[in-house]
């Protein structure tokens, strides 16, 4: 469904985009994870036909956005990150002006504007004005106007981004809701991590190239490599902390006194976490739990910000 | 049929426009501005007595004047109503959705000049009833005044052009602003400072004998003020003709020269809409 191939963005000496190569089937709902900066804009609106890349391609069901740039506006719904409403115009007025604008004929608009409200909660604001609706809900009726002409595929930039916790579980129901239609959908968010149950795959960028693509589980294991654990016990931290230090694998270890805790980093594979276990169990040691500490999304988006920062 | 007409941008923006108060107490500006001035005129040509006459030939000279304040209006309104109309839409972020959808740059440009021309064209139109005032008085026939509101018409949509262009090119509305009124200034002021300069050379060359007639004829014909005039008074052309010994008569060469801006202007405007795009389709 989509296609991009060495995308290339450059503004004089800065690269945004570095040969950018992705590949994504029809359905599928693709999270785009960088810092900010990191050329996730850029992608969006080249592939959005707002933006020429200086050198490679992007094709959307086959048509080119630098060739077929008209054929491609007909396949995509963009919401971008910024976006602004006009003053004075009704709801309704607002999605019929996008839907003409999309050379969709009158009797079908006037079908078409009370389905689409319904599907973004916004039946009951059809005949308010616009710009005296909140924040989430200008967003959802950004999203039904780019669903209008019933795209295949949305490209959602941070659509979450500025919305309280209910405005972003409503946000997120409705694009799971889009998702059961079939749709393929690229979303950019730094709240990606509660979008990660339904992002098939995920793409990061970091410096204008893909540093990683798959789906979510083997992007935590590619970026991560090593996983943290937390020990309990009842007593004896230094103990347990000696006994610790002495295994290879170890590093980082943290002692939590308050709530008689020890976190570390662990690098071993599962079989020599096992033998560590049972060694564990031999000493006398109070140690009554362990677990691995779970890592989202959230801290693999730090790890690769922290890395950005660094360089 | 209707629907291959049908412009969304156009649309939209007649009904921005007349939802917003701002555009009922321009028009009410522009009237209350032709009303003084009529008053004015009368009260000063009856000397304040009321009981004063009213010669054709003052009529007429009140048609003049009206004339050339109506332009003077339409020229200071006009890049208010189209400086603004790419680059508001950029300053409130609207603008990249827009061209996210199927509608062409041709569409978009020419929406957003024909709401602007609509709009001036209202104006005008409200004003009639108070030029027509010079019809109870005589001394102006409907004909001269038809072809006076076709060169409005047309001085409208060349000053549009101009607006829609800018503020396509530039990013803020301010500048785009100040840029079309700087155009209006050149085609108003300058042209008429440059007429006099050319005159004054030709006069002085023509001991020497220098050809500066054709430049003196080119700026009065594409300067409003002048054009107006001609069309108020035919001999004001003939004079302009035996001094610069140009026959063509004004009004063509403004035609020309301002179908010419219009063309220029709009086609710049629809290249640079999509800016970012190599091609703009």
């Amino acid at each position: 469904m989509i296609e991009i191939r060495d995308l290339t963005k450059r503004y004089g000496s800065f690269t945004a985009l570095d040969h950018l190569n992705l590949s994504l089937e029809e359905g599928v709902v693709f999270g785009f994870v960088g810092a900010n900066g990191a050329g996730k804009s850029t992608t969006f609106s080249i592939l959005a036909t707002l933006l020429s890349p200086t050198s490679g391609d992007a094709l959307i069901n086959g048509k080119s956005v630098v060739k077929e740039p008209k054929e491609v506006r007909k396949q995509i719904g963009y919401m971008p990150d910024f976006f602004g409403v006009y003053d004075q115009l009704k709801v309704d007025e607002y999605l019929d002006f996008y839907g003409a604008s999309y050379g969709i004929q009158l009797a079908e608009r006037q079908v078409l504007i009370p389905q689409l409200l319904e599907l973004v909660n916004l039946t009951s604001k059809r005949y308010e004005y616009v710009d005296l609706l909140s924040r989430g809900m200008k967003q959802r009726l950004c999203l039904a106007r780019a669903l209008i002409h019933d795209p295949k595929v949305l490209i959602l930039d941070e659509p979450a981004s500025g919305l309280d916790p209910r405005a972003r579980v409503e946000m997120r129901d409705i694009l799971r809701n889009l998702k059961s239609m079939g749709k393929t959908i690229l979303i950019s968010s730094h709240i990606l991590p509660e979008l990660a149950e339904m992002c098939d795959e995920i793409g990061v960028i970091d410096n204008g190239k893909l540093i990683a693509h798959g789906n979510v589980a083997a992007i935590q294991a590619q970026l991560q490599g090593e996983k943290r654990i937390v020990l309990k016990v009842t007593d004896q931290l230094d103990a347990v902390r000696a006994f610790l230090e002495e295994d290879p694998h170890i590093s980082s270890i943290d002692v939590i006194e308050n709530r008689l805790e020890l976190a570390f980093n662990y690098r071993g594979t599962d079989a020599e976490q096992v033998a560590l276990l049972k060694k564990a169990m031999l000493t006398d040691l109070p140690i009554y739990a362990l677990s691995e500490e779970e890592k989202d999304l959230e801290d693999v988006f730090m790890a690769i910000t922290k890395g950005a920062d660094n360089q | 049929m209707m629907e291959r007409f049908y412009n969304p941008v156009l649309v939209k923006e007649l009904k921005l426009r007349f939802r917003s108060f701002k555009s009922f107490s321009g028009l009410m500006f522009y009237l209350a501005v032709l009303c003084i001035f009529i008053a004015g005129f009368l009260l000063l040509t009856t000397e304040f007595t009321g009981r004063g006459f009213f010669r054709p030939e003052t009529s007429f000279m009140m048609f003049a004047v009206l004339t050339i304040l109506q332009m003077a209006l339409v020229l200071f309104i006009t890049p208010s109503l189209t400086a603004g109309a790419i680059s508001s839409e950029r300053e409130k972020q609207t603008l990249n959705i827009l061209l996210t959808t199927t509608q062409s740059s041709t569409q978009i440009v020419i929406g957003k000049l024909l709401s602007s021309v609509a709009f001036l064209v209202l104006m005008l139109v409200a004003g009639l009833p108070l030029y027509s005032l010079v019809f109870l008085f005589g001394g102006v026939s409907p004909s001269q005044l038809i072809s006076i509101f076709l060169f409005y018409l047309v001085t409208v949509v060349a000053i549009g052009s101009i607006g829609v262009m800018f503020s396509t090119i530039t990013k803020r509305t301010i500048v785009a602003m100040i840029a079309t009124y700087g155009s209006i200034i050149f085609l108003g002021g300058i042209t008429a400072f440059f007429f006099f300069l050319t005159m004054a050379f030709h006069q002085m060359g023509n001991a020497i004998g220098t050809g500066a007639s054709f430049m003196t004829y080119f700026w009065a014909s594409i300067n409003p003020g002048a054009l107006m005039l001609t069309l108020i008074s035919p001999e004001m052309g003939d004079a302009l003709a035996e001094l610069s010994g140009v026959e063509l008569p004004v009004w063509i060469t403004y035609l020309i020269a301002y179908v010419f801006i219009i063309v220029l202007c709009l086609t710049i405007a629809i290249k640079k809409l999509r800016a970012n795009m190599k091609s703009n389709r």
